[in-house]
């Protein structure tokens, strides 16, 4: 027989069972948790009347309070949108450019636009807007294709190099890999390297103004400052959006790039898209 | 003669998995055969040398219990732990600091390889080994017989690492269902089901051939989890595989359907695996170390009945505000609230079957591990039941506050209860006279709580502010937060929670090293009794 450990005076009755030792008190239930127990099932059965719950032959019982998880989002979502309408109605018809001479619709734009910036675009050009690598930065005073008001209403409205929007904005640089001899091209990114800084090999610099003039000059114009139209990068700034080094300039040249961005007017709201722009317009480049 | 089948049948597996490897489709499934091969090459050979031999006269093994398999568990337990302890430590770094995702490891050592490694290696490989390892001990105690099918039992422990080892490498390389807490594809989950219903068989032959007249408690909850969770596994699995000879496949169950059964299986692996499996340890070795009788009987009933009927029902509390229709959020919500008192039942029993012992606190750092144990456990008892209430998921959900609970749980109910039963298993199945070192399961405990108490803190305070972040609006409604804020601000309780892991996971290896002192350096108890003798 396995032995059991010694009772101690008080010990309740067991119930007479003993396995490897063990044994068992034959406690009654703690009234406590007893009636918790009690109260939590009355409980449920109140709040599976008051709420959606039982399921029954053509459909389940929809409660006594006629709540629902859908009509609670949408009753929220209206009245954010009941107390907007007005002002995000002023927004809509309000010409761009005049922005700052109605305080209150700007600053109720800018905060507007901050919100739609964090959950829409904040994922390629930053929660703060700085921007990553191919993904402009929005902070300085460099535009692609133009930092007044209009021309960033319509970069976003319409998006860049998208197939989903008719008015995107569109331009394409050649893979120079197909075009020019590999000497070419290192000559070619020697000259670019010189606009902002230092050519790593200054010989070539000569040759490459020349092969630069020829194919690359009528995009990025004479002087290499750019053209915005076409959405074609000052390249005398120091500002790469893709890098500066030699390496990746070659890549560049070699294979090209080809920046896309979505057309947001249709996934948001003209007031949206506006609240937006005002947004990106205030942050510090807008022009 | 039996032998001359069992060739037959590994020389076909290894035929089968050569076939394997030639017509793999992807490299999982290729690595899966070639281990298959390997393991059945090694078997048959095995088998070969010992054809012929005499049988050993089995029938005097029957007076004594069946331990070895139970030592090989006890060691199993022991190493996943600290394998799963220490990847998890490695992720949790890799959230404070995204760089520890190197370039060189990109594919197999990033973060979403590395996350279910960690899931399974401490719920199945560290809690099955231990629960497997447990049930074996009780069922043999507290029927006072040994354990039913001879190798059957030696069968399931292998088997069970096989599968261990098939999963774990499936996540390395990709081989995924993408179902939280049973990615293994179909192949591996096959191979699960035939391990998990000899566990059963192995289990119930046991309890049937009993010579007590009742059925332990411990044995009514390891029973129920053994049951469940081949019913849970079976339907949650149910998929088509795109071919024999890969590792991808098709959910029979699509959309919301598809999620309501994943995580009808998500919560019960909780509440039966998790809970229930080690309730089963807890109704044993808390009187076994406390040595005094479990607090009430009939607690103990109720409450078991309770939970197993009202856990099944809980799962839709994991799909609030999703395509789930409303109604079965209601049921899945009301019955967590519901399983509050009788997940509670279990703290009571064994928390109140210290009465009269509690001076061992003082004295015996296992009885304090258990009783820290049975803490965590209501504790996260408590807080799962609050978090399904729908408004305060509503703000946990999708936040580290639901990694702060599952850890409260999982390191301080599972994870202590399990050194418990191992600081009280080692010195008996190896027979010596005591622990090692009393002062080192002292280090081991505070270095386990504080590294409990700084992970649950830290996700509570991450886990709350990120929710608050994410519904922040404006006067006029509008977010205040973006995503990547969120992650920003959340960066020194990562830093925190990382090294509450670095914590527990020095514990466990101070538990693995007394462990092996104890069997090293403890002289061998005298005259132990190990013989099954019935009680009555």
């Amino acid at each position: 027989m396995s032995k059991t450990p010694p009772k101690q005076k008080g010990d309740p009755e067991t119930t007479g069972h003993v396995w490897d030792g063990i044994e068992e008190f034959n406690n009654p239930l703690p009234r406590w948790w007893l009636w918790t127990l009690y109260a939590c099932i009355v409980w449920a059965l109140a709040y599976t009347v008051a709420y959606p719950a039982w399921p029954m032959i053509k459909g389940a019982t929809t409660g006594v309070l006629g709540w629902s998880t859908r009509a609670e989002v949408a009753e929220e979502i209206a009245a954010v949108n009941e107390g907007n309408a007005a002002i995000n109605a002023r927004l809509d018809s309000i010409e761009l450019s005049t922005i700052t001479t109605d305080p209150e619709l700007d600053t109720y734009a800018i905060s507007a636009g901050r919100a739609v910036f964090k959950t829409w675009c904040a994922q390629c050009h930053g929660s703060g807007a700085a921007g990553a690598v191919g993904y402009p930065n929005l902070l300085d005073d460099a535009w692609l294709w133009g930092g007044d008001i209009d021309s960033i209403y319509t970069t976003i409205a319409h998006g860049i190099r998208n197939e989903e929007d008719d008015d995107a904005r569109y331009s394409e640089m050649p893979a120079f890999g197909e075009i020019l001899e590999p000497g070419e091209i290192t000559e070619v990114v020697n000259y670019v390297m010189s606009l902002s800084g230092d050519a790593p090999e200054p010989a070539l610099v000569s040759k490459g103004a020349t092969v630069f003039e020829e194919n690359c000059s009528s995009c990025h114009g004479e002087d290499g400052s750019g053209n915005r139209d076409l959405g074609a990068p000052d390249l005398t700034d120091a500002l790469w959006l893709y890098g500066g080094d030699f390496d990746t300039l070659m890549q560049t040249v070699t294979f090209s790039r080809f920046g896309v961005m979505p057309a947001w007017l249709g996934r948001l709201t003209e007031a949206e898209v506006r609240a937006v722009t005002i947004y990106v317009h205030q942050l510090g480049g807008g022009e | 003669m039996s032998n001359y089948i069992k060739l037959t049948v590994l020389g076909l597996v290894i035929l089968v998995a050569m076939i394997g490897i030639n017509y793999a489709r992807d490299l999982a499934y290729q690595i899966h055969a070639i281990i298959v091969m390997l393991v059945a090459g090694g078997l048959f050979i095995w088998v070969l040398r010992h054809t012929d031999e005499p049988e050993l006269n089995t029938v005097n093994m029957q007076g004594e219990y069946m331990d070895g398999v139970i030592r090989a568990g006890v060691i199993a337990t022991a190493m996943w732990g600290v394998v799963g302890f220490l990847v998890g430590v490695i992720i949790a770094f890799q959230l404070a600091f995204p760089s520890l995702n190197f370039d060189w490891t990109q594919g197999i050592g990033n973060f979403g390889r590395l996350r279910p490694l960690h899931t399974s290696a401490v719920i199945f490989a560290f809690g099955g080994n231990a629960l497997i390892a447990t049930s074996f001990y009780v069922v043999q105690r507290t029927s006072a017989a040994r354990l039913w099918g001879g190798n059957l039992a030696w069968f399931v422990f292998w088997g069970y690492q096989l599968f261990i080892v098939l999963a774990a490498t499936g996540y390395i390389l990709g081989s995924t269902q993408s179902k939280e807490y049973a990615e293994p594809e179909w192949h591996v989950d096959i191979w699960l089901t035939i391990v998990w219903l000899a566990y059963l068989a192995v289990f119930l032959g046991t309890l049937i051939k009993r010579k007590e007249p009742h059925i332990y408690v411990a044995n009514w909850f390891y029973l129920s989890f053994i049951i469940t969770v081949a019913m849970l596994h079976v339907i949650n699995n149910l998929s088509i595989p795109i071919s024999i000879w890969g590792s991808q496949s098709v959910q029979v169950f699509s959309g919301v359907q598809d999620a309501m059964v994943q995580w009808w299986y998500g919560h019960n692996a909780v509440g039966f695996f998790l809970t229930a499996g080690f309730l089963g340890i807890m109704y044993y070795f808390v009187p076994k170390q406390a040595e005094r009788p479990i607090y009430s009987y009939k607690l103990s009933i109720i409450h078991f009945w309770a939970l197993i009927f009202l856990y099944i029902w809980a799962g839709p509390h994991h799909l609030h505000y999703t395509a789930l229709p409303d109604w079965a959020s209601t049921l899945g919500m009301v019955f967590s609230i519901v399983l509050w008192m009788p997940s509670w039942g279990g703290m009571i029993n064994g928390l109140m079957t210290l009465s009269g012992a509690w001076d061992k606190l003082r004295t015996d750092p296992v009885i304090r591990m258990m009783v820290i144990s049975i803490g965590f456990y209501g504790m996260s008892t408590f807080e799962g039941p609050m978090m399904s209430i729908r408004a305060v998921n509503s703000l946990s959900h999708y936040t580290d506050w639901t990694i702060g609970h599952v850890h409260s749980g999982a390191l301080g109910w599972n994870g202590m209860i399990t050194f418990g039963a191992l600081y009280y298993l080692v010195p008996v199945l190896w027979k010596r006279e005591r622990l090692y070192s009393l002062s080192l399961v002292s280090w081991h405990f505070w270095l386990a709580t504080i590294g409990i108490v700084l992970y649950a803190a830290s996700m509570w305070v991450t886990g709350i502010m990120e929710g608050l972040m994410w519904r922040e609006v404006d006067a006029n409604g509008f977010l205040v937060h973006s995503f990547a804020d969120t992650v920003a601000a959340k960066y020194p309780m990562y830093v925190m929670r990382g090294l509450g892991g670095l914590m527990f996971l020095s514990g466990a290896i101070i538990m693995c090293y007394n462990l092996w002192m104890t069997v090293r350096a403890v002289p061998a108890k005298q005259a132990s009794l190990v013989t099954a003798v019935p009680a009555e």
